[in-house]
């Protein structure tokens, strides 16, 4: 290819890339449309405020998983420390009788606790994935399924009811007449988007995610950021799992289980790459709202209960085909 | 003249490797330096420790006559010395704006992507390179790439750039068009460090030359001081003539093995047709878009052709079946050997009898002893430098690498043989081997297609192919003349 070919094809190509960013706004579209046919009761101001606060937990994973995808690695754990970091922090500070650790800390370091044990989850995949190597995906399973085991063990497999007043606020406050969660997690994509799309720091995940040889070269400090994208991973799971919990008014045993299917399929759907350096977290965002509609579309056109797992998995699956049909590239 | 880059007994082991061995390189101001050297001469290493990536076990490195800065300072080797790697260094999933700029897109505070890419379009135009800044960096031809690393590396102010192994995947024009730009730059004062396996290439663009082998100083001279067989001689440590192909006269009777009729593939090449017999060499020449890689993909079965077919020692495999290919008694070595050409885990035994793994034990059982065995043996044709058949092909050299995948073409003793590029990448020594192996095969009776851009490889067929804009516009009889075939590869000739 001759530089000034190339310089001639390029145009259309830029084009379709800033607009793939936005390629899922008319599936939502469709989506909202489909749901108005269904039921009336699908536009009304509650059951989409409903809808967004569903999904306000998923996407808080999502954004974190979708960072540490840019970055090339991998977290499969964020689901365990969903349960764990919250059954923990409550542990911590409610008496041995309602299934605490007896330690009974004042119910003020319950949030600060939460969040401080979701870092050193973090931390700890950060250490044994960037110090030591360790495939993440391996790493992270195990983690996935220690970090259940905890929570079981140490809550004798119960679910923990009586929590401090402040655990519960965040999870149910309304702030300007929307829930407070749906507030947290729009300014922390907002956060993100700005952080990934226009300071150097973000970009250089995209550089790691991209060619991590090519990144240390420029003189990025490589281990550093992905260890810093595992620590926020787990300090934003440990964050859904403090808002899940307010939302529900406990901390199930299970809290948290299965999610990261979802989790994934949000992203990938959303055009985060599997491989690295490509996606970005508005289409992740765009991912989770389109997941969300589904759920909602499927429970109000009255599917069964025993069914509806299998069809929104089937969906999950025929969106990814989507996504791959529409992206005509090869989905890595 | 001053010195602009020295290094002084350098030495780097590698646990019981030793790399570098008390060596040296001294590159004087504004001249193109060539360093040379077989596979495993030390050459990466000693770029690494130029470019400050790793440190030196003993010696020093000095830039205008001050020591080297400390290796933790990335911001200061940057001002002093740039590189154009042999792996990319480019992200392929960022634009060339942000390429040009990684890790330095802004200042403080948020990027301003369109300041960026102003900035960028300048530092392209100040190199007269015409790519567009917002192209994602992996729409980039190999050669755009190369020359956006160029930009990028003198961007930081360095005035000395290694250049490591530039020319190995561009195409004849493309290499002239560096070549010109190459010497703009030593206009303007730019040193810089070349690398190539090619001698004639540092010939043509450079000033002085040093020579490494198996991780030593041999020797560095003025290039027009030092004749061509003297710098072969010293690269090899013997005095090693050019290849020099056998005497061979087809028989004009002996039976076709390899054979297409009105081949075309959309966009590649159309209506050819192409017989080759048992016990001839026929090369296919033709510049990077002749569509000769294409045909002879489509020979061995990577590709599909539209019309037309292939013929295969008698039968007609199904097209597109690298499988059913083999199968009808064909060998070849692919384009690219880290690509297509072999497993890097896995050892050379299994890398070299894949193809032939069904005849190596019963039920699909393959035995391991005559595995073994086999390729004990096609270790030993081929030269190949390894500690054992059970050594894995990702840690031999790239000419030894090429061998294991020689091996593999010839495993199965084909009868036609397809060999692409096989000397890409590859020191004089294993060149020859390689040639030598194409040369036993064709003895033995099999008949072979040899696709090169290397015009010496070629001397080894019995014809030439001549391919321009995807048709075979010429065939030369053996002894033609380097000018005669450039000019129709070229589409200038007659």
């Amino acid at each position: 290819m001759t530089p000034s070919t190339s310089a001639v094809t390029s145009a259309p190509m830029l084009r379709l890339a800033r607009f793939r960013d936005l390629a899922l706004l008319p599936a939502i579209a469709l989506l909202v449309l489909v749901g108005a046919l269904i039921d009336s009761a699908f536009l009304s101001a509650d059951n989409i405020i409903n809808v967004l606060q569903q999904q306000t937990e998923l996407s808080l994973l999502v954004l974190a998983e979708s960072i540490i995808l840019i970055a090339g690695k991998f977290d499969l754990s964020l689901e365990s420390t969903v349960g764990l970091a919250p059954a923990l922090a409550v542990g911590l500070v409610i008496p041995a009788a309602s299934n605490g650790l007896g330690t009974e800390l004042p119910g003020w370091t319950a949030i600060p606790l939460c969040l401080l044990i979701g870092a050193l989850v973090g931390a700890f995949n950060g250490l044994l994935i960037v110090r030591f190597k360790l495939s993440a995906f391996i790493v992270t399973l195990g983690m996935l399924i220690v970090l259940r085991g905890l929570q079981i063990g140490f809550t004798g497999g119960q679910n923990l009811f009586e929590l401090p007043e402040s655990f519960l606020y965040l999870g149910n406050a309304r702030w300007l007449g929307l829930p407070a969660s749906i507030w947290i997690c729009g300014v922390l994509f907002a956060a993100g988007i700005v952080v990934l799309g226009y300071f150097r720091h973000g970009r250089s995940i995209y550089a790691i995610g991209g060619n991590i040889d090519a990144a240390r070269a420029a003189g990025i400090r490589t281990d550093q950021v992905v260890w810093t994208v595992f620590v926020l991973g787990g300090l934003l799971a440990a964050l859904a799992g403090l808002l899940m919990t307010g939302r529900l008014g406990s901390v199930a045993a299970d809290q948290g289980n299965g999610m990261i299917f979802t989790v994934f399929a949000a992203a990938v759907i959303g055009g985060v790459s599997m491989d690295g350096g490509k996606g970005t977290l508005f289409g992740a965002l765009c991912g989770v709202l389109v997941l969300g509609l589904i759920n909602n579309i499927l429970t109000l056109a009255g599917v069964s209960a025993q069914w509806i797992q299998a069809i929104y998995g089937a969906i999950i699956l025929l969106a990814l085909i989507m996504a791959r049909l529409t992206s005509g590239k090869a989905q890595d | 003249m001053s010195i602009a880059v020295e290094a002084r007994n350098v030495t780097k082991r590698f646990g019981p490797t030793v790399a570098l061995d008390g060596v040296g390189i001294s590159i004087a101001e504004g001249e193109t330096h060539a360093l040379v050297g077989r596979n495993g001469a030390g050459k990466s290493t000693l770029v690494s420790i130029l470019t400050g990536l790793q440190r030196p076990d003993e010696g020093e490195v000095r830039f205008g006559g001050e020591p080297a800065p400390p290796i933790a300072d990335r911001d200061a080797w940057r001002r002093r010395v740039a590189c154009v790697y042999q792996k990319s260094t480019i992200i392929p999933t960022l634009t060339v704006a942000e390429n040009l700029f990684l890790n330095r897109q802004s200042g403080r505070g948020p990027i301003r992507w369109k300041n960026l890419r102003d900035r960028a379009n300048e530092l392209l135009a100040q190199y007269g390179l015409d790519v567009d800044a917002r192209l994602v960096a992996g729409e980039l031809s190999v050669e755009q790439r190369q020359l956006v690393e160029i930009a990028r590396a003198l961007s930081f102010g360095a005035r000395f750039i290694i250049l490591d192994e530039p020319t190995a995947q561009l195409d004849g024009p493309a290499i002239k068009r560096l070549f010109e730009r190459m010497r703009a730059l030593r206009e303007q004062g730019v040193t810089m460090l070349f690398i190539s396996h090619h001698l004639d290439e540092v010939y043509e663009i450079c000033q002085t030359v040093t020579v490494y082998r198996d991780a030593r100083h041999v020797l560095s001279a003025p290039v027009a001081d030092l004749p061509h067989d003297e710098l072969v001689a010293a690269m090899t440590g013997e005095a090693a003539a050019s290849y020099r192909s056998r005497d061979r006269t087809p028989d004009p009777a002996a039976p076709v093995v390899l054979q297409a009729t009105g081949l075309g593939l959309q966009g590649r090449y159309r209506e050819v047709n192409l017989s080759v017999r048992a016990g001839e060499i026929v090369g296919l020449a033709g510049s990077g878009g002749s569509g000769k890689v294409s045909l002879a993909e489509t020979l061995v079965g990577l590709r599909k052709a539209d019309t037309g077919t292939v013929t295969v020692n008698g039968s007609v495999p199904r097209p597109g079946d690298v499988t059913a290919a083999l199968r009808a008694g064909l060998g070849f070595v692919p384009r690219d050997r880290h690509h297509e050409g072999f497993v890097p885990l896995l050892s050379i035994a299994e890398n070299a009898t894949f193809p032939i793994a069904h005849k190596l034990g019963r039920f699909g059982v393959v035995s391991p002893a005559k595995r073994r065995a086999k390729a004990k043996r096609l270790i030993e044709d081929l030269a190949i430098k390894a500690s054992g058949p059970e050594q894995a092909v990702g840690e031999l050299s790239g000419g030894n690498a090429q061998k294991a995948v020689m091996a593999r073409a010839l495993a199965d003793d084909p009868k036609a043989l397809v060999v692409i590029n096989p000397t890409v990448g590859v020191d004089v020594k294993s060149k020859q081997v390689l040639l030598t192996a194409v040369e036993d095969a064709v003895d033995r009776g099999a008949g072979a297609v040899l696709v090169s851009d290397e015009l010496e490889d070629l001397r080894i067929c019995d014809r030439v192919l001549v391919m321009f804009h995807g048709r075979v516009v010429k065939e030369l009889p053996r002894g033609w003349a380097e000018a005669e075939l450039v000019a129709v590869m070229e589409g200038v000739g007659n």
